[in-house]
């Protein structure tokens, strides 16, 4: 699964709660850290379990993000989800320290939860592929702007240059270790003109999806990050022309008079596992 | 089962849309509820069966509740009376 969209929920919100699964997002990420106050804890802990194990959300992938590792609350959290048919778990502030005490709270519990760290720190961003190489279970990693801008001391703003470097580190991290990278959510609900923008820039510099504060965000970044049909079927013909070759032995061929060759593959089946195309038997194309 | 006494007052969820705020302290020996809800000419008697059902399932029986809800869903009725069941029946930090 490939998450073009990741809208996170708070988790103390029933009114919010009980729409999530039909706002059209790929992937839902409820909220016990920020998004709850911490008086508000405990019965956002309970709302959330009698939520999921009242209604069977279907449209959408699930995941809950946790507190920190270092507040209280972190262990209470896990104990609460740990019963719940959820996708996964989203590790905020992720470190070594955290990442490794999240996998072996799973691996203990024998709990087949994916995990996506959140990098939102200077120290988690420079140290992005050590942590995010300590558990198996990681298959995305989601850069979290406001945090790291804050930590850096740097001013957050629209266009987004103070984020250049992180993206690019944060995709290249992604990229080496074959998991998702999800952009740092658009904090203006209201500006739909500079979200497609900020969007774009985004996904031209690697980023596979992104995550939303904002349900009416949902459609517009779906759209952006989804493959044209013209994209999907090229994909398809450069995977139906690997197959014929492989059958062959022939190392290259070529497609409308272009030569394909590792590279151009390798896209086309990170196109084809984002649009929804791809099948298991596309795993050996590329040995 | 078992039996949680309430021994202080306690509170849980708010008054906003599609919420309930469940207000509940000691009782003088049986269930006390008085419920106001926005929906509560069409509703009110199956509001209040899941809280009684909640309230028994969490093994209280001794308990005055003030209910005010704004159009909960039954999930958010149970989140909230059993977020009120644990705050009022755990002993403060001293």
């Amino acid at each position: 699964m490939s998450y073009k969209t990741l809208l996170f929920m708070p988790g103390n919100n029933p009114g919010m709660l009980q729409s999530s699964d039909i706002l059209g997002a790929d992937g839902i990420i409820i909220d016990l850290e920020d998004a709850v106050a911490i008086t508000e804890k405990d019965a956002a802990r309970i709302l959330v379990c009698e939520y999921l194990n009242t209604f069977d959300t279907t449209q959408s992938d699930i995941f809950v993000r946790v507190n920190p590792l270092d507040t209280p609350f972190f262990y209470d959290d896990l104990d609460a989800i740990k019963t719940l048919n959820i996708t996964g778990v989203v590790l905020p502030k992720a470190s070594v320290e955290s990442m490794e005490a999240l996998d072996k709270y799973l691996t203990e519990n024998n709990l087949d939860f994916k995990v996506i760290g959140l990098v939102e720190t200077a120290l988690g961003l420079e140290m992005a592929m050590d942590i995010l190489s300590r558990s198996k279970k990681v298959i995305g990693v989601l850069l979290g702007a406001e945090d790291l801008t804050l930590d850096l001391g740097a001013k957050r703003t629209k266009e987004s240059e103070e984020i250049a470097y992180a993206r690019s580190r944060i995709i290249a991290v992604s990229k080496a270790l074959q998991i998702e990278a999800i952009d740092t959510p658009w904090t203006d609900t209201d500006d739909y003109e500079g979200l497609k923008i900020d969007t774009l820039n985004a996904k031209d510099l690697g980023m596979t999806g992104k995550a939303l504060i904002s349900p009416r965000h949902v459609d517009i970044v779906n759209s952006i990050f989804a493959p044209s049909e013209q994209e999907v079927n090229h994909a398809l013909r450069v995977v139906e022309g690997v197959k014929a070759a492989n059958e062959k032995g022939l190392g290259a061929f070529s497609l409308d008079g272009k030569m394909v060759d590792a590279p151009i593959i390798k896209r086309a089946l990170n196109l084809l596992k984002m649009s929804g195309d791809y099948k298991e038997e596309y795993d050996g194309l590329l040995k | 089962m078992h039996a949680t006494k309430i021994i202080k007052m306690a509170k849980a969820g708010s008054v906003e849309s599609n919420d309930i705020l469940i207000m509940m302290s000691p009782g003088e020996g049986s269930i006390d509820m008085e419920v106001e809800s926005v929906v509560f000419n069409q509703y009110g008697d199956d509001i209040k069966k899941i809280i009684l059902d909640t309230l028994n399932e969490e093994g209280v029986t001794d308990a005055k509740v003030i209910v005010k809800d704004k159009g909960a869903l039954d999930f958010t009725i149970k989140a909230r009376v059993k977020a009120c069941v644990r705050r009022g029946s755990e002993q403060d930090e001293l």
